[in-house]
């Protein structure tokens, strides 16, 4: 170790040889062992990681990055969502005029909302991606099996939430898209008025599995705050959830997976 | 570990660990344990990526709007009427089977299907490296299903699908006037069976000698097999027909898009397939 007192004229050590710095960065500054493994453990944002990992699991051809840039893309429609959120108002007669304010009207709205956009649409495929390379390195086998069905509830949540999103526009693109994915409600065996077995059962057009999605027979202004509440505060809270448990769970399964 | 080390030369062996190929089969790197530091390597491949990624939807976002159309409007259906993108695959199989099959009934099969397949497939080999030799059958039924099927079908449903929910190149103009000649006839009729209690008996015949005929045929076939064995009657059950299931729908697709057939088997005011 070199002697800090003879090192105090560097920008560095002027900055991080004080009180200040130490009280919240434990670790030390110089390029030891024991700081590389401090710096991952002792750091609330990446204790999630292990301090030291397989060689493989770090190569970019093993992994493809794609499920921490699905996180990181979630993270981004979160930052972006909250702040339109501040100028959105999921009712009939504001929601489209809202959208409109924020693309013409207000600092950097137009931007904030294609990034949300872009966002969700690049988190769908980087979680798709993810889940093509787990297969094809075999990763959903003994002892992840149950990760990898917590990653197809997450991949399910994902669609959902775009999905949910896709209305708020409150756009002829918005109101189509979601009258023709909700049609399909009203066929479900069962519980749809016009699946197998649903008239039979009394299910009516104002009482049936869409009508739960929809608010009502058709895609209207309750819908529109039906699916605000489902897109921000309940899929997410859910999504969150099983992220949790998806990340612990990789590192409770043996970390990254690799050759045995 | 770390004390047989000297200072200042283990970042230098664990950066030859984490690089590839010459600069690692040039030193006598082999002996040194598999394990490197996460920081600063992975956290420097996850800052890097995660830069990468930012910037390309900076980029984007600054230059490709989010689409904003006309105002809602209940009475003024477009034609078409498409699902978001993601779910064109499921809108695509509404050409091909009744609402609550390719809505409900496929959609649940595929969220089931991808959850239970750690459970099924018991081959040990090929647990977190890249292998096709020895996950043949694994491999190519998830890009059967995934590249060919899934990704298939919504690229069918982005490009070429037009007006009326008809075929067009994408170059072509969108006709909403197109006339399409309804030449579709169910299987039955293709083979020449005129009879409708005819025509559901041989459907059924084909419907049931798919999904369980067929299964049935192998497992009496190869049961003695040691990997059969191995699987059981149970995990062959279900793999074999979600293997049909998905083979079956590929199968419906080729035969409406190629011989206009409509139906297999037709139960009136039950069940089309």
């Amino acid at each position: 170790m070199p002697d800090p007192e003879k090192r105090r004229t560097s920008l560095g050590d002027i900055v991080t040889n004080n009180y200040v710095w130490r009280s919240i960065f434990r670790h030390g500054y110089a390029d030891t062992p024991r700081n590389r493994v401090l710096q991952v453990s002792a750091n609330v944002w990446l204790h999630l990681h292990p301090s030291k990992m397989r060689r493989h699991g770090i190569r970019y051809r093993h992994t493809w990055c794609a499920g921490g840039l699905t996180f990181l893309l979630y993270l981004c429609t979160v930052v972006t969502g909250v702040v339109l959120m501040f100028y959105y108002r999921p009712t009939g007669e504001y929601a489209y005029w809202d959208v409109k304010y924020l693309d013409f009207d207000v600092p950097f709205g137009m931007i904030m909302r294609n990034m949300h956009r872009w966002a969700a649409h690049g988190m769908v495929i980087f979680i798709w991606l993810h889940m093509f390379r787990v297969f094809m390195t075999g990763s959903y086998k003994p002892p992840r099996e149950f990760n990898w069905v917590v990653g197809v509830n997450l991949l399910t949540l994902t669609l959902l939430l775009s999905f949910t999103g896709y209305l708020l526009p409150w756009d002829q693109l918005a109101i189509w898209a979601v009258t023709v994915g909700t049609n399909m409600a009203r066929a479900t065996p069962l519980l749809g008025t016009e699946g197998p077995f649903g008239p039979q059962l009394g299910m009516t057009p104002r009482y049936d599995a869409r009508a739960l999605l929809t608010a009502g027979t058709v895609v209207g202004a309750p819908t529109l705050l039906r699916f605000y509440v489902l897109h921000c505060i309940f899929i997410p809270i859910i999504a969150s959830i099983l992220m949790i448990l998806h990340f612990w769970r990789i590192r409770k399964d043996g970390g990254i997976s690799g050759p045995l | 570990m770390a004390e047989n080390i000297q200072p200042g030369t283990i970042q230098d062996q664990e950066e030859v660990k984490v690089q590839s190929g010459r600069a690692r089969a040039a030193l006598p790197a082999a002996d040194l344990p598999d394990k490197v530091h996460t920081w600063p390597y992975l956290v420097r491949a996850e800052f890097i990526s995660g830069c990468i990624l930012l910037l390309v939807l900076m980029v984007w976002s600054i230059t490709v709007d989010a689409p904003m159309e006309e105002p809602a409007n209940p009475t003024k259906t477009p034609n078409p009427s498409k699902a978001p993108w993601y779910f064109l695959g499921l809108q695509e199989m509404l050409v091909y089977f009744d609402p609550w099959i390719a809505g409900v009934l496929l959609p649940s099969l595929i969220i089931v299907g991808l959850m239970i397949i750690p459970y099924v497939d018991i081959n040990p080999k090929g647990n977190g490296y890249y292998t096709w030799s020895e996950r043949k059958f694994a491999i190519s039924t998830f890009l059967v299903g995934f590249l060919g099927m899934w990704v298939g079908m919504i690229t069918i449903g982005v490009f070429f699908r037009g007006p009326g929910w008809n075929l067009f190149m994408p170059w072509d103009y969108w006709d909403p006037h197109k006339v399409v000649p309804l030449t579709n006839i169910d299987l039955p009729y293709f083979v020449g069976i005129r009879s409708q209690m005819g025509a559901m008996l041989f459907g059924t015949i084909c419907v049931l000698g798919w999904l369980v005929g067929i299964p049935g045929a192998v497992w009496q076939w190869k049961k003695d097999h040691p990997f059969f064995k191995q699987l059981g009657m149970m995990r062959y059950g279900i793999v074999a027909t979600l293997f049909m299931i998905m083979a079956g729908v590929l199968m419906k697709m080729i035969l409406r898009l190629s011989f206009n057939i409509k139906y297999v088997l037709v139960i009136p005011n039950i069940l089309n397939i």
